[in-house]
């Protein structure tokens, strides 16, 4: 399983959160939002300068590109826990 | 007479809960999903807040012979009302003001594809994520765990 953290932050920017928290998995930057608009989770003029960016959201997507578990939030402090990304996983098999 | 009157110490006390109450959520509890996701602990400051503040003011104004806070009371309990209505407001109101996003992709949809640089500057495809083995792994990882966030702007 590759997790894959997708933001509109550069890559710099992400960089430097990889290396103060971290995290040794993979960031993508999607500045112009991309692909959060292609997956329809843009939160309109919620970034810094009435930037858009995504609604926090998680995307489980299997080896044929089919996907198996979404988790969209209704409040952006509440996340998806890592005891219910495991179960999703687990069910891929 | 001034002399004589207590200080009235449950208005003060009742004052500063709220921002030990805010501060412990920022600086800790935020960490934690179990006192994040609803914040009980400021809450329960809140509370306790509220009894002291209601005690305060009823010494001050039943008892103005004994107690002081006529004056430092009903400013002090308004800006802790005020300061609680605020963070209550935040977390319960504001932090929900989501898109309903009902286009997302669903269960069972093909997963959009995109074309994205990673920290290295390196561009890469959901179908190359897919089909390219990770670290030290000979075969190409079950699936990716796409992670959208809103980013530290």
């Amino acid at each position: 399983m590759r997790p894959i953290g997708i933001s509109v932050d550069t890559p710099e920017e992400s960089a430097n959160l990889c290396k103060k928290a971290g995290y040794t998995y993979t960031f993508l930057s999607d500045a112009g939002a991309q692909a959060i608009r292609r997956y329809n989770i843009v939160h309109p003029g919620a970034g810094e300068n009435g930037k858009d960016i995504a609604r926090p959201a998680e995307f489980l997507v299997d080896s044929t590109g089919v996907i198996r578990w979404v988790n969209l939030t209704d409040d952006f402090r509440v996340r998806a826990t890592p005891e219910q990304m495991l179960d999703a996983i687990k069910n891929l098999r | 007479m001034d002399s004589n009157r207590h200080w009235n110490w449950r208005i003060w006390v009742g004052f500063l809960l709220p921002w030990v109450g805010i501060a412990s959520y920022v600086f800790v509890f935020v960490r934690y999903p179990i006192t994040r996701n609803v914040p009980w602990v400021p809450f329960l400051f809140f509370l306790v807040a509220l009894i002291l503040l209601i005690a305060g003011l009823r010494r001050a104004f039943g008892q103005p012979s004994a107690y002081r806070g006529k004056i430092a009371g009903p400013i002090l309990a308004v800006l802790s009302v005020a300061l609680m209505a605020f963070f209550a407001f935040g977390t319960l109101y504001a932090t929900r003001q989501l898109p309903a996003s009902k286009g997302a992709p669903k269960v069972g949809d093909k997963a959009p594809d995109f074309s994205l640089p990673d920290t290295h500057g390196k561009t890469l495809t959901l179908a190359e994520l897919l089909t390219t083995p990770t670290g030290s792994a000979a075969k190409p990882p079950k699936g990716v765990l796409l992670i959208f966030y809103r980013g530290y702007w």
